[in-house]
């Protein structure tokens, strides 16, 4: 009893104890925001990732893919049972884009994904990130009319139409003027000029070619392709291949499109050739029916989706005698709560890699280095931050040495009067463990206003500063993402809330060890 | 178990008074313990309430050696009132500190209603300090964070667990109320020590030293810090305790007047007892 009042008279008499714990609280309080926000960032990304990738995927490892897909479908099923919630095929080659603004010709790095259109939302959440809010509900590659983004006004079949009539009468003016000049000059016919003035619009000849029709007839349908009403094979791309994020000079930051909905694009791929051959390049025209923005750049600024049975012909992925088609992968969504390490070896078992040219894996798997390293991150803060408090301990210690040397005589009445040595002790722990806790307490209450307030705090700073704290430029994150886990919470308060208590150990058994009598005659 | 607490005596009276302090010691929890004084040692007056016998104490202090006290005999009977007195560093507080078994000697024996203390495992002495002594200090020793009530509460506090205490904390807090209304305190139960007079804070030492019912007062120059009207003061609180409650005392002073209060002196020199009176 006389323990729990002691302590508690001591800690309402001296102050100088308490300020030696702030540095508990504010280490507490860091910990706590530093985790909620890194699990936050990691949460909101693993939804991302999982989002983008499905549960499993199984693919083969070389150009030509896996043969007939329909009979790994089946054996996947079989291997899986119950688990198996959707599986889809798709094409996955290395491409390069292309496309022209104003003139100026425009390439880039893809990763092109034949998709199907009926079965790939079921494995992922690929459709929710879509610009368009009616491909959001049913995956088109057909243009839309309008009505895109609010980002992107200028898109659709009205804008496509606007374009080409624009460019043809632009064309028609250049032809007029020309051929005034040439007429006043007695020049070479204008038509001939023209050829090498205006830019090609299409160097490829304005359709899509067909690797297996290589026939004449094309031609006549050169003529026919009206761009103004006609598109070609869709193609979404990432948001951050169609355009380039920058900041007004008001600080807004802005996506500014290179190419939109309705401009037609270039894409160049490696063909899968029948054994013996070399692969060689192979080139078609799309048209870009939608956006793609999951908001994790590496996908938004590498992935092309197209219609798999094109990519598939234009590939030649279909077998001209059996129309047997072959995939490169197979992506597989899972029964929710099953157990994906566990389903991935059952998958390699059922395709073992010495027979089958396969690679099986789970969406973390893929994406291993990425959480790994936002894990460690999350560790080495951890660490650091504990290492304040370990440095706030030893502030404990020193004021707790004062205290006990400066209760001495006090130490020594309370020995007269019958208290045992444990119960000396157990003062200046019990008084360590209440200030570990009304430290750490505190600390948790602040860290956790902290954190609800984030988004307001770091407005306020921006507004103190004049800079930006979170810039969404580099983190494609509106806002700061948080994750409360109480587990954590919980962990932070007993590390903290011991380290106190360890702290309080060395001067409490000095007291406690102290002799009575020279304690009384202490002065 | 018990047999370990407590060695045997060769003293007459020696099974009817260890009987009872084993059960004391057995039943350290409770408060209810016979204020009064044992019956068996009553009956026989020859029985010392404390002896000391062939007492040396030296402090060491590196090569340095310094004999305290050289063989100090002396034994009190319950309900006595002795003043020990010698000169300053004679080693009158260490005598004191060794019979409320703050510190142990080097050498002898110490026995209290006749069993053998200052062997005892500190437990056990922890207990005989919480119930069967009382001290008072020449500088009070009070707890400066603790009102006057809470001060002198603090030896049922340490006595007793947290429930136990909850459990009869009114008893307690009315018992203590009334030792503060009989050393006149009564009024200023919630100041702090340092609010207090010298002779007030020493009279709520008086109240604190007496709140568990002690046998033995153990008095350490109650009146050396005190001007002559609360010293007689002080004098005339422990006289009549010594009268009215037969409580024995045993104090510590080198003031004569001081000393001829007391029923008896004893006279330390050169670290020997010399009989005074
Ligand atoms: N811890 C110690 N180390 C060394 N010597 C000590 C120690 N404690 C006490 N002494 C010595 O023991 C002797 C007796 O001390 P003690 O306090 O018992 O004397 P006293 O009779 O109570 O004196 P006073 O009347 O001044 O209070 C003194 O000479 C003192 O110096
Ligand atoms: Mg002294």
């Amino acid at each position: 009893m006389f323990k729990l009042i002691l302590s508690w008279r001591y800690l309402r008499t001296r102050y100088i104890a308490l300020a030696s714990i702030i540095s508990v609280t504010l280490g507490v309080a860091t910990l706590i925001v530093v985790n909620s926000v890194m699990a936050g960032f990691s949460q909101e990304m693993h939804r991302r990732l999982h989002g983008i990738l499905s549960d499993l995927i199984f693919e083969s490892v070389s150009l030509g893919g896996l043969p007939d897909a329909q009979w790994h479908k089946d054996e996947i099923g079989k291997a899986l049972g119950d688990d198996l919630v959707g599986i889809t095929a798709t094409v996955q080659v290395p491409a390069m884009l292309s496309f022209q603004v104003r003139g100026q010709w425009i390439t880039r790095q893809v990763n092109l994904i034949g998709i199907d259109q009926e079965t790939y939302a079921d494995v992922g959440d690929f459709a929710q990130y879509l610009l368009h809010p009616e491909n959001r509900r049913t995956l088109s590659f057909l243009l839309r009319e309008n009505g895109y983004d609010e980002r992107l006004p200028e898109s659709g079949w009205e804008q496509r139409r606007l374009r080409i009539e624009y460019q043809r009468a632009f064309e028609d003016q250049l032809r007029q003027v020309e051929t005034s000049r040439r007429a006043a000059l007695g020049g070479p016919s204008p038509s001939e000029e023209l050829a090498t003035m205006l830019p090609p619009s299409d160097p490829y000849g304005s359709i899509p070619t067909d690797p297996y029709s290589t026939t004449h007839g094309q031609h006549q349908k050169v003529e026919q392709f009206d761009e103004a009403k006609e598109q070609f094979t869709g193609v979404i791309l990432g948001l951050m291949i169609a355009s380039v994020r920058h900041r007004d000079p008001d600080g807004e930051v802005r996506d500014y499109f290179l190419c939109r909905p309705g401009d037609d694009v270039n894409l160049t791929f490696p063909t899968s050739p029948p054994s013996g051959h070399a692969p060689s390049a192979q080139s078609a025209r799309f048209t870009v029916v939608d956006l793609y923005e999951s908001k994790m750049s590496e996908y938004d600024s590498t992935f092309a989706f197209v219609p798999i049975e094109e990519l598939q012909r234009l590939r030649g992925m279909i077998d001209p005698e059996t129309g047997v088609t072959s995939v490169t992968s197979l992506l597989i969504r899972l029964r929710p709560g099953a157990n994906l390490a566990e389903a991935r070896d059952r998958l390699m078992d059922r395709f073992p890699a010495d027979q089958y040219a396969y690679r099986i894996q789970t969406w973390r798997d893929m994406q291993g280095p990425l959480l790994a390293a936002v894990q460690m991150e999350t560790t080495i803060l951890n660490i650091l931050l504990f290492l304040i408090i370990a440095v706030a301990g030893f502030g404990i210690l020193a004021t707790f040495f004062m205290i006990v040397v400066e209760k001495t005589r006090d130490v020594g009445v309370l020995k007269a009067l019958g208290a045992p040595s444990s119960g000396v002790m157990s003062i200046f722990l019990s008084y360590g463990f209440s200030l570990g806790t009304v430290g750490s307490g505190v600390g948790m209450v602040l860290g956790l206003l902290f954190v609800h307030y984030i988004n307001e705090i770091a407005a306020g700073l921006e507004w103190l500063t004049g800079r930006e704290v979170f810039d969404p430029t580099v983190y494609y994150f509106q806002e700061i993402p948080t994750e409360i886990e109480p587990l954590m919470v919980v962990l932070v308060l007993i590390g903290a809330t011991s380290i106190a208590v360890l702290a309080s150990v060395l001067p409490a058994l000095r007291a406690a060890r102290l002799h009575p009598v020279e304690a009384l005659r202490y002065e | 178990m018990t047999h370990s607490v407590l060695t045997p005596d060769t003293h007459a009276s020696r099974s009817a008074s260890r009987r009872h302090l084993l059960q004391s010691l057995q039943s350290v929890d409770t408060i209810q313990r016979p204020a009064q004084q044992p019956a068996a040692v009553q009956q026989d007056p020859s029985a010392a309430l404390i002896r000391a016998t062939g007492m040396y104490k030296s402090y060491r202090k590196g090569k340095l050696i310094i004999p305290v006290l050289k063989g100090v005999d002396f034994a009190i009977q319950p309900g006595e009132f002795v003043a020990i007195v010698g000169q300053s560093g004679s080693g009158k507080s260490t005598l004191l500190h060794l019979l409320g078994t703050l510190d142990e000697p080097d050498a002898g024996e110490i026995h209290f209603e006749g069993n053998r203390i200052d062997n005892l495992p500190s437990k056990a002495k922890d207990v005989l300090r919480n119930k069967y002594f009382g001290m008072i200090f020449q500088f009070y020793h009070l707890l400066p964070e603790l009102s006057t009530l809470e001060n002198v509460l603090m030896p049922s506090m340490i006595g007793q667990g947290v429930m136990r205490y909850w459990w009869n904390r009114r008893e307690h807090a009315q018992r203590a109320t009334e030792l503060l209304d009989m050393v006149g305190l009564g009024h200023r139960l919630t100041h702090k020590p340092k609010e207090l007079s010298g002779g007030e804070m020493q009279r709520a030492a008086i109240a604190r030293a007496l709140v568990s019912g002690p046998q033995m007062l153990l008095a350490d120059e109650p009146t050396g810090n005190l001007d002559r009207q609360s010293g007689t003061e002080v004098m005339r609180m422990l006289r009549s305790l010594n009268r009215e409650q037969n409580l024995t005392i045993i104090m510590v002073t080198h003031d004569s007047t001081i000393a001829g209060m007391a029923d008896r002196t004893v006279r330390l020199v050169e670290g020997l007892v010399e009989r005074v009176g």
